[in-house]
């Protein structure tokens, strides 16, 4: 199936680790031996003004004035964390772009870094010429400026969103954690429970599901069970503090904490409340799960319980052998993750990782494990359990179960090997 | 009548004499009413049965005319893909190793068709074909695929009594469907 959100040939490596290796080569190659951190080395073969003894030139004249930035931007020596977006799709306006995992810590990303997917591109909507609709098998259909959106009681939640091809079950498989599984991203979101909204209009006997519309130029549809209406589904207006941006669905989009990611339906103009699914084309021909006995499984909302190792991770490289930390991010659609286990020993062994707190539903979790590399060659990989109980699987499990063509809700553990180099890659590519 | 009394009703009255805000059982009275004319303007929802299809109609020669303008560019003439997904052939390999998923051999319902391309095609201009050159257009499709005549036209009660042939084979969330035993040592 030919899907724009596969994996292009050639995701650069960031041009920051290329320097590090570019730099340690200048030094004659790998540092091991003295423990020298490979930085100090190609500093000490550049510029050593701003090291000790000497006073860094930052410290000898003021800094940029107040007001030099109206909205701050990161530094730019961090220019190269930026999101990850294939050279070699066959389009741009169907696509997807990708949070470059492997770079950030804690559990919330940055708006500018939130993965994106759009069916027709990114629309330019003036809230005040935006309208939310409601319809259908409701006493009263009733029409919501953003400004009445905003009247009612609001809430905020921290809860990840995926896209549900994220990877794919068979290679070209990505080189990073970001190729591998970038479709995510993870924000405070607030505004607006449905329920409270879905109770303005007041549901009429039958109403089973609700068909949400966007108002982009593929006008989005996707249809959502009553019960997940009525449970913690959410119309958002802000992401991490401000309003959303463009390419979350400006001004307004759903949030259904848990569910595939397109079901979250971005720029959302209208719920249409019916007895039974739209069966649109986003929910018949595409985000249906092909067996190898020719089915295919339809309403497949739920994002399982999956985990990555960030740090280590492939395309970075440890540059010493002795303590590194290993941490990585775990989530479920089903709820809180109660534990996340790491082998460092090509799946021989495992043992528990420190949680970080807090552990929320349907959010990230960042995990850790202090691991000391003996310079022999490794391979790590972290394993998700949430507190249904439920085990992230091996690819081998997936494929045994769905066969090569199911494409969507892949949740396998990822494996990362280490050369004795340091050099870290894709253990299953 | 009490003061209070006397803003309720005032307030009642100019509610009802505004005709638009949301009425007394609205638990916060946000919002207004819609109107069937804001909704018909909006709605454009097609259900798997047909329902909501619009009157008119179109033939397939007339949809082998639209789809060389606005469709070929990126589906091929003749719907074999390309910036675009295929939209023929691939029947009898949806069972096997290497599945061909295209409206003919994928898609479980017809009027699903007419529903996407009204919405969301061609890409560069969605919502800017007629309903009948988007019955000519599903026509040509479905025609591409040998579900339809080169002679036929297509109307809301033909298109919605096509039997797509993948139609049965569309079944429920069956997750989870592996078992990880969690093994901790000598794994």
């Amino acid at each position: 199936m030919t899907e724009p959100t596969a994996i292009g040939k050639g995701l650069a490596v960031s041009s920051r680790r290329r320097f590090l290796r570019e730099a340690s080569a200048l030094v004659g190659g790998v540092v091991v031996a003295n423990g020298l951190p490979s930085s100090a080395a190609s500093a000490a073969t550049e510029n050593t003004n701003n090291l000790p003894p000497s006073v860094p030139e930052w410290m000898k004249t003021p800094g940029a004035p107040m007001g030099s930035q109206l909205y701050g931007a990161p530094s730019p020596f961090e220019k190269d964390v930026i999101k990850n977006i294939s050279k070699d799709l066959p389009q741009y306006l169907s696509a997807s772009g990708r949070t470059p995992l492997q770079d950030l810590d804690g559990i919330i990303t940055p708006n500018g870094l939130f993965y994106e997917r759009h069916h027709g591109g990114v629309p330019s909507i003036d809230p005040a010429q935006h309208r939310l609709m409601l319809h259908g098998l409701v006493d009263r259909p009733l029409i919501f400026t953003m400004d009445d959106l905003r009247r009612f009681p609001s809430q905020s939640r921290i809860h990840f969103l995926e896209c549900s091809g994220n990877p794919a079950y068979t290679k070209p498989f990505g080189k990073t954690a970001s190729d591998l599984v970038g479709l995510l991203s993870c924000a405070e979101w607030t505004g607006v429970s449905l329920k409270l909204v879905l109770q303005e209009a007041g549901l009429q006997a039958g109403a089973k599901w609700v068909v949400a519309e966007g108002a982009d130029a593929a006008a989005l549809t996707r249809s959502i069970p009553i019960e997940k209406c009525l449970d913690d589904a959410m119309l958002a207006y802000s992401q991490n503090g401000e309003r959303l941006r463009p390419q979350q669905g400006y001004p307004l989009r759903l949030l259904l904490p848990g569910f595939e990611g397109n079901m979250n339906v971005k720029w959302l103009r209208r719920l249409h409340v019916t007895a039974e699914p739209a069966y649109s084309r986003e929910e018949t021909s595409k985000y249906t799960d092909l067996m190898p006995d020719g089915t295919s499984r339809e309403f497949t909302f739920y994002m399982e319980a999956k985990s990555i190792i960030t740090k280590p991770s492939g395309g970075q490289r440890l540059t010493t052998p002795g303590f590194h930390e290993i941490t990585g991010i775990a989530w479920s659609g089903h709820g809180k993750i109660k534990r996340v286990d790491v082998s460092v020993d090509d799946g021989k062994s495992w043992q528990e990782a420190q949680l970080q707190e807090p552990i929320l539903t349907r959010a990230l979790t960042r995990f850790r494990l202090p691991w000391h590399w003996d310079g022999q060659p490794a391979v790590i990989q972290s394993r998700a359990i949430d507190e249904t109980g439920y085990v992230q699987p091996t690819l081998a499990e997936l494929l045994g179960a769905r066969g090569e063509n199911s494409f969507y809700h892949n949740n396998a553990i990822w494996p990362w090997r280490i050369a004795s180099d340091g050099e870290v890659t894709n253990a299953a590519a | 009548m009490p003061r209070l009394e006397m803003w309720i009703a005032a307030a009642a009255f100019a509610a009802s004499a505004a005709g638009a805000v949301a009425q007394a059982q609205s638990p916060y009275g946000i919002g207004r009413v819609a109107t069937p004319a804001e909704i018909a303007g909006w709605n454009i929802d097609i259900g798997r049965d047909g329902s909501g299809l619009p009157p008119g109609t179109g033939s397939v020669s007339h949809g082998r005319e639209v789809f060389a303008q606005q469709c070929a560019a990126c589906h091929g003439d003749n719907g074999e893909g390309g910036v675009g997904d295929k939209l023929a052939g691939g029947q009898g390999t949806i069972a096997t190793a290497k599945p061909v998923r295209t409206v003919g051999s994928f898609w479980p319902y017809a009027p699903t068709l007419f529903d996407y391309i009204r919405r969301a095609m061609p890409q560069n201009a969605p919502q800017s074909l007629s309903n009948e050159d988007v019955y000519a257009v599903s026509a040509y499709i479905l025609n591409l695929n040998g579900l339809l005549p080169a002679d036929a036209t297509l109307d809301a009660k033909s298109l919605a009594a096509i039997k797509m042939p993948n139609r049965d084979k569309f079944v429920g969330d069956s997750r989870p469907d592996v078992k990880n035993p969690a093994c901790m040592s000598g794994c």
